[in-house]
């Protein structure tokens, strides 16, 4: 009783409380050791049912697909496809319709539709969720502020750029690469240059998938600080209201931008791994 | 931010979605537009062959405008140089015709008019003679002279 007592004092409005609650995981332990073993259900149901739903509906529009005047959705679908092809040709000089830019245009539309779950109002997803799971019932609604989520699809990324290495110049040839690139092929220098690509493809991976979970992240707490400052009081409210608008409105920039950014790396990462030193 | 399961869960379940995009998205996709873009094309090229085609038959169709009307003035001209030499053909013909109607009238006026002079030639003599005998009836004898007054007749 009294415990309960004390967790439903931690779980009235102070302000940690909030975001603590809003920030926290539906994370189910999959085995008795948990750890690393453990699965976020929020995170990987709304990923996977925005993946379904957003490349599903591509997949409606392209099953049926025609070569004469297309309806106004399949226009709009061939913009899409337009805007992706443009920019992997710019990026890419190779058959990039075998597999990279049907990637990018994945990694486009799903990161896109998982940042845009940022746009429903947190308390909103809060409420749904502790109408059918109870009070203490936990659900992030934007998969993209896990990094779980963003560091799957940077290291995704990395092994395919990997295997592309490989396929592309040769195992031999991408041992050679390692130490003999970009300083040269002399014995001396093989250290630092293999110095310098480990640097690389650490960073690659990190930079990749900490930029899209940061500002993710970000976008979620400022909502939650306006979310919370709306429970002060009227003028809280209404101030929290017209900021949160703007945020809102900022936030479509940001969660645009952010997929755009992470499919422009995913492609320049995959050409790189295409093209020799 | 701890790292689990979710990791490859998510993994997983992007590698899913590229191979579905690689597989059944974009090359439906891609197929449409190409054909489009190839139909497209093809329309455009067929248009400019239509138009240079149009062109041309529009510099052949001056050109044959242009030998026809030349042709035509030719047959002109040489229509009118015929016409003047029918016309000329047919005066020196009138002509000669004339000439000879002409001649023939004067050679029948010739002939009348000597047949005239015969006759007068006759006429006279006879009145000479039937004068001459009136007067030398009675001095001459007109058998003795008849000859010779026949013959002055004929000489005459």
């Amino acid at each position: 009783m009294a415990t309960e007592h004390a967790d439903n004092a931690q779980h009235a409005l102070t302000p940690s409380a909030y975001i603590e609650h809003h920030l926290s995981f539906n994370a189910q332990p999959l085995n008795e050791s948990a750890g690393f073993w453990t699965l976020h259900v929020d995170t990987f149901v709304m990923s996977v049912a925005l993946g379904l739903i957003v490349m599903g509906l591509i997949w409606l529009v392209a099953r049926k697909a025609t070569a004469g005047v297309p309806t106004k959705t399949q226009a709009f679908v061939e913009l899409v496809f337009g805007f992706i092809d443009d920019q992997v040709k710019n990026i890419f000089h190779g058959n990039r319709h075998s597999f990279i830019a049907p990637t990018a245009l994945t990694v486009f539309l799903w990161v896109f539709a998982m940042n845009s779950m940022d746009f429903l109002p947190v308390d909103w997803v809060a409420g749904i969720v502790s109408f059918f799971g109870g009070e203490h019932a936990k659900w992030r609604a934007v998969p993209t502020s896990d990094i779980n989520t963003t560091f799957a699809l940077a290291l995704t990324v990395w092994i395919l750029m990997i295997f592309f290495a490989i396929k592309v110049k040769g195992f031999g040839g991408w041992i050679h690469e390692l130490f003999c690139a970009p300083f040269g092929t002399k014995i001396w220098v093989w250290p630092a240059n293999f110095m310098f690509n480990l640097i690389e493809y650490v960073s690659k991976p990190l930079s990749h998938s900490l930029r899209l979970f940061g500002n993710m992240y970000a976008g979620e707490v400022i909502f939650l600080l306006l979310g919370m400052w709306a429970a002060t009081g009227l003028t809280g409210t209404i101030a929290g209201a017209i900021l949160g608008a703007g945020w809102s409105i900022f936030h479509i920039l940001i969660v645009a931008l952010q997929a755009f950014i992470f499919m422009m790396l995913t492609v320049v990462y995959l050409a790189m791994a295409h093209e020799g030193h | 931010m701890n790292i689990n399961f979710t990791l490859i869960a998510q993994a997983i379940a992007f590698a899913v979605l590229i191979w579905f995009t690689v597989k059944f998205v974009w090359p439906p996709l891609l197929k449409a537009i190409e054909t489009r873009q190839k139909e497209i094309a093809d329309g455009l090229a067929a248009a400019q062959e239509g138009r240079s085609a149009l062109e041309v038959a529009a510099k052949k169709s001056e050109v044959t405008l242009a030998e026809a009307k030349q042709k035509a003035s030719e047959i002109i001209a040489q229509a009118e140089k015929r016409g003047t030499q029918i016309v000329e053909e047919a005066k020196g013909n009138a002509k000669v015709e004339g000439d000879r109607i002409l001649a023939g009238a004067k050679s029948e006026i010739d002939q009348e008019v000597n047949r005239a002079k015969e006759g007068l030639r006759a006429q006279v003599s006879a009145l000479a003679i039937a004068g001459a005998e009136k007067i030398l009836r009675k001095e001459i004898d007109a058998k003795a002279h008849s000859e010779m007054l026949s013959k002055l007749a004929a000489e005459l």
